[in-house]
């Protein structure tokens, strides 16, 4: 499978990421690599395999309903760019 | 032509835990902005997410008390969209493996106010289907206009457990969107997993709203979003669905959009659609295992389920003889339907419409005129039965109980000690009331006469001169045979 330009325009878009055209069909090449890998892992038959969700089989391991962490506001917003009021800043969000 | 309304609901309920779902930060109302967000709740690179117990136990609880499927496995996803109050750039949901599955709550429709429910409504049961319910991270929210140009952003919410539980389109009006809503907040109050303040935003509710003609398929659905009171959630739904027929009757068509209400104005309006909005591209969050619920765990959860509001009211309608409306209003939330059951413990089973009717009239009234809720209750229902009990061995008539009651409200202490301080106690004594209604009836022998010669109404002057000379003690039901057997010659 080959990813056309505006696939890979498109999928930018959603990750923020700004991309001058030479990035973008360099990347287009890349992508097209990992999905013509797919594309062949597809192949194989998996008739009867019930699919996993990660990698290691293995289920989730639980943590007790107990506070463990204490505040730490201010060691974190010694490095935020900007805060105020307890608040971290960011440029003015329109809804 | 009739329009036809359908809705469904996805409901956010905060799930009532000590900390959050990913991470040991606490999850306190009201705390100053970013003290309980630590490092996972803010993001910091490095940090893995470990899966709160006590969160997964309330979602198994929710799934049994709607008789849902549980999922022996079930994975978390990443649902990807870019916010500031959103730092990871994903929340992490659960996508098409959820913890609850298909699942049924029962409601009770009742007439709302205004143009919702015409004249002649009458209550009914229904079954609405819960589709599933699934369990992710609350955001955290964006505080606007404290600094200009730039918005502020507090974490505290950010990871905070949230059960979302979606239900399917069952819903044919507004009376029965609210009615679901309520039930489903009596139920997760009920069985512990959620607190149910709306006004903290504990209980968020989003409405799918559409209109068809009875037997064609579904219309193009809007969905209100975040109503955070019932009331809203009525004038939500009559706006829209107004709207939405206005609109094709005028020739126009619905577009699928995201909606707000605005309580001001009691209208409705469209968000701005952003481009990809809804492409959220998900996939199994790596850093996280699949969760596993094994049957002993699922067992271990369903014998910590209290009897639920289903199976008391049957109970109340079916042992007590109690109307269902009765039965509704005493199951509106666990604390009522506890206290009373703890009221006929005392007075037994054969006072349990005694209980209800104090319950739901003279108690309900005071706490609504104080403004307090069951748990604010200042009569506990050890003090409240012991009264009771007093007026079903007629030990005080009713209007002494009002009295007794004021004291136990204003004062607290105990209604047996009460009525004796007062003299409250009503004269049953048989011998004593005769005697009473003889001396009356030497005394007025004129007015007797007057009775026995066809005046019916002086018996009322008879019962008021036995009362005051008992000194509003004599059994009243007693009293009322003596004089009328006595009257009568």
């Amino acid at each position: 499978m080959s990813l056309s330009t505006s696939d890979v325009q498109k999928v930018a878009r959603l990750a923020r990421l700004a991309m001058n055209d030479t990035e973008i069909e360099a990347a287009r090449i890349q992508l097209s690599g990992i999905f013509e890998l797919i594309a062949e892992m597809q192949a194989v038959d998996t008739t009867g395999i019930e699919p996993m969700s990660h990698a290691q089989d293995v289920s989730q391991r639980l943590r007790e309903d107990r506070v463990t962490e204490p505040d730490q506001r201010e060691l974190f917003q010694s490095i935020a760019p900007q805060v105020e009021s307890g608040l971290y800043l960011v440029p003015q969000v329109i809804e | 032509m009739t329009w036809e309304i359908v809705i469904g609901l996805e409901v956010h309920a905060q799930l009532s835990t000590q900390t959050k779902i990913f991470s040991g930060a606490s999850t306190t109302y009201g705390a100053e902005p970013n003290t309980q967000a630590d490092a996972v709740s803010i993001a910091l690179p490095g940090v893995l997410p470990v899966l709160n117990k006590g969160a997964v136990e309330r979602a198994i609880k929710f799934g049994l008390a709607t008789g849902a499927h549980i999922a022996p496995r079930s994975v978390f996803a990443r649902k990807n969209y870019f916010y500031p109050d959103l730092p990871k750039g994903y929340q992490i949901s659960q996508f098409d493996l959820p913890v609850v599955g298909m699942g049924a709550l029962t409601i009770q429709v009742e007439p709302l106010s205004g143009p919702s429910t015409g004249s002649g409504f009458k209550p009914y049961e229904k079954v609405v289907r819960i589709t599933r319910a699934h369990l992710e991270e609350d955001a955290g929210k964006s505080v606007h206009g404290s600094s200009q140009g730039m918005t502020g952003i507090d974490l505290n919410r950010a990871g905070t457990p949230l059960l979302e539980i979606v239900s399917e389109p069952d819903m044919r009006s507004a009376a029965e969107a609210i009615a679901y809503a309520k039930a489903l907040h009596t139920l997760v109050k009920w069985i512990g997993i959620c607190d149910g303040n709306m006004q903290e935003g504990s209980f968020r509710c989003d409405v799918n709203v559409s209109v068809r003609r009875p037997g064609e398929p579904f219309g193009t659905r809007r969905e209100i979003k975040n109503l955070n009171s019932f009331k809203f959630m009525q004038q939500a739904i009559d706006y829209e669905v107004q709207w939405q027929i206005d609109t094709i009757e005028s020739g126009g068509k619905v577009q699928q959009a995201t909606i707000l209400f605005n309580p001001d104005s009691g209208e409705t309006r469209a968000m701005r659609s952003k481009e990809d909005a809804h492409d959220y591209r998900y996939f199994p969050d790596p850093d996280l295992l699949p969760l596993d619920i094994s049957e002993e765990w699922k067992e271990q959860v369903r014998a910590t389920l209290p009897e639920l509001p289903e199976a008391r009211r049957a109970r109340y309608t079916g042992e007590y003889g109690l109307t269902a409306y009765d039965a509704n209003v005493l199951t509106s939330s666990r604390e009522m339907a506890d206290y009373f059951d703890t009221c006929v413990g005392a007075v037994g089973a054969a006072g349990a419409k005694l209980c209800a009717n104090w319950l739901t009239g003279e108690l309900s009234a005071q706490l609504n005129r104080d403004g307090l809720d069951m748990t604010q209750c200042p009569v506990n229902p050890q003090q409240m039965g012991g009264m009771l009990a007093r007026i079903a061995d007629n030990t005080i008539s009713n209007s002494g109980a009002k009295e007794v009651f004021r004291a136990l409200w204003a004062e607290g202490g105990d209604a047996d000690a009460i009525i004796e301080a007062k003299g409250l106690k009503q004269v049953s004594d048989s011998g004593a009331i005769e005697a009473l209604v003889d001396e009356i009836i030497a005394a007025n022998a004129d007015k007797v006469a007057e009775y026995r010669s066809g005046k019916d109404k002086l018996f009322g002057f008879f019962v008021g001169l036995a009362m005051k000379a008992s000194k509003g003690k004599a059994n009243p039901a007693q009293l009322n045979e003596v004089l009328k057997q006595k009257l009568a010659g």
